[in-house]
């Protein structure tokens, strides 16, 4: 089993719910496929979503819920 | 009170709670009235201009807005470590938040803008709408005050007319904004506003306005020094983009002078019916064939587009601020204010407006800054800073003033093509574009205009 990550396309804020009132879009062990939306990078007070450009199981969240990241920065790690 | 027991008519020191362009603009005038500057920063923001231009810069905490420039207890904390007697809160972030005004005053400072309770009456965009019914000045047809429940709002949407705007009264400045075309989707989208109002705002009463068709938005400044209120005369601020102003100018092109005269003194009268202190903006949406105007809410700041005003009236509207939250009563009087010539004013936000104005964070590779006669730059860039992607993406203001309305735009053409910046996407290729454009230059423009002309100026943008 190999490990993959999912980055952040977009410097900003990282968030896990797609609002402070709604549960996580995925938890540790979820199973994702591409495209499936993992959060979201508020930039510059826009919200862009971050999709998962592969497939797996969530092993880690490597990022916290309302964290500063880079660009490039990996958020999710995955086991393909 | 004895007279010893009166603070002094002056600031010594003044703390800017806020960042970017504003918080330069607010360190420039605070300085040439002989004041003490202090600025806040987040850890992204060690490198903003204004940080080097205060006397002194006290660091607030993290880059996330939430942890810094919108915590009251750390923003109260550095004014007191500090000594500053004042506090700015410049535009956005906690400018209008009647909790903080209410902390800065409660910890023996000056909070520059008007008392936490005018914030309170103003921010709550239902009571707004009663207290300008109260002091005669017209108001979108709509419910008084908040709707109890969906039926009342059809009830009185029917009465008016659809289509009708649902809003919420703890919103602004756009936001909470929802239109109903016919009662069946007033219907739908009514528990649906609430339920966002309530997430959004913590508020979740929401009141009616009908939608009016081709208008324009025109807003009074004014100046209160919580007894007399004098106005500025207005700005047209029509050209947004999903409600957000993108070009102001002064005065509007829009508005037959005998509706100025009555629009300038309706907001006077607003701003005296309350009391108001400082600086602030009625808005008003303006029907120029019918010739009529309606209150729509009233802004407690300064705001992002008051150099166009100062530019046509030559007045310091942050300076005279500062001078009425002294203490200072009012030094103008009404008949002092004229205005002279045309301004115009765009918004360099750092965004790609051919990629949907997708927000463009980064390195200011190069830059240049457009001068030379009736030019005037409020930004907060040099080359090589980093913009963080934090916080709202205004780079700077490109601000021109010139006799009439076609010779400032002749100027506009001219500073856009002077304004170099390398390293990120900018708007400067939308109003280059604009300041071309057939319906801007003959003022054939209403709130709902540039949207359309988007569209069709990048049919692409819509699909990315």
């Amino acid at each position: 089993m190999s490990k993959v990550s999912i980055v952040s396309p977009l410097p900003g804020t990282f968030y896990r719910r797609p609002s402070p009132d709604e549960p996580p879009y995925k938890d540790v062990h979820d199973e994702v496929t591409e495209g499936d939306v993992i959060g979201l990078i508020e930039v510059m007070k826009s919200f862009h979503e971050v999709k998962a450009d592969a497939a797996g199981k969530i092993s880690a969240f490597l990022v916290e819920n309302e964290e500063a990241v880079m660009a490039g920065q990996a958020l999710v790690e995955l086991d393909e | 009170m004895s007279l010893r027991d009166e603070p002094p008519l002056t600031i010594r020191k003044l703390l800017v709670a806020n960042r970017g362009e504003i918080a330069v603009r607010i360190i420039r005038s605070a300085r040439e009235m002989g004041m003490r500057t202090i600025q806040v920063y987040s850890d992204a923001d060690a490198d903003m201009p204004a940080v080097s231009m205060a006397d002194e810069a006290v660091n607030i905490g993290p880059p996330q807005a939430a942890r810094s420039y919108l915590n009251r207890e750390a923003l109260v904390e550095a004014a007191g470590a500090t000594g500053a007697d004042a506090v700015h809160p410049g535009y956005g972030f906690l400018a209008e938040d009647a909790e903080f005004a209410d902390a800065v005053e409660s910890a023996g400072l000056r909070f520059v803008g008007p008392s936490a309770e005018t914030i309170r009456q103003m921010g709550d965009k239902a009571r707004a709408r009663t207290l300008a019914l109260q002091a005669g000045v017209p108001t979108v047809p709509g419910s008084t005050g908040t709707i109890d429940s969906v039926e009342a709002g059809l009830a009185i949407a029917g009465e008016i007319g659809f289509p009708v705007m649902i809003k919420a009264a703890g919103g602004g400045g756009g936001r909470g904004i929802r239109v109903a075309l016919n009662p069946a989707e007033f219907s739908h989208q009514a528990p649906q506003a609430r339920a966002e109002a309530r997430a959004a705002f913590g508020d979740d009463s929401l009141y009616i306005e009908k939608v009016i068709g081709n208008a324009n938005h025109i807003e009074v400044q004014i100046l209160g020094d919580g007894e007399r209120a004098i106005h500025f005369f207005e700005r047209e601020c029509s050209l947004q983009r999903r409600r957000q102003k993108l070009w102001e100018e002064a005065p509007s092109v829009n508005l037959p002078q005998e509706v100025r005269v009555d629009l300038c003194a309706s907001a006077v009268k607003l701003a005296e019916s309350v009391g108001y202190r400082g600086a602030g903006t009625v808005e008003f949406l303006c029907d120029k064939q019918a010739g009529d105007y309606y209150f729509i809410e009233m802004n407690t700041r300064i705001q992002v587009e008051h150099p166009v005003t100062e530019m046509v009236t030559g007045f310091d509207l942050v300076r005279e601020m500062l001078s009425i939250a002294a203490g200072r009563p009012l030094e103008i009087s009404q008949r002092d204010v004229v205005t002279k010539g045309h301004s115009i004013e765009v918004r360099l936000n750092a965004e790609d407006p051919a990629r949907n104005f997708l927000p463009s964070p980064g390195v200011v590779e190069s830059l240049n800054v457009p001068n030379g006669p009736g030019v005037r730059f409020d930004g907060a860039i040099y080359p090589g800073y980093t913009i963080p992607p934090f916080y709202d993406s205004l780079l700077g203001k490109l601000i021109v003033w010139d006799s009439d309305r076609e010779a400032a735009l002749a100027r506009l053409a001219r500073a856009l093509d002077e304004f170099e910046l390398e390293g990120v996407s900018t708007t400067r290729s939308l109003f280059q574009a604009l300041v071309d454009n057939e319906d801007i230059r003959s003022g054939q423009f209403d709130t709902h205009w540039l949207e359309k002309w988007l569209q069709q100026a990048y049919p692409q943008a819509a699909a990315l």
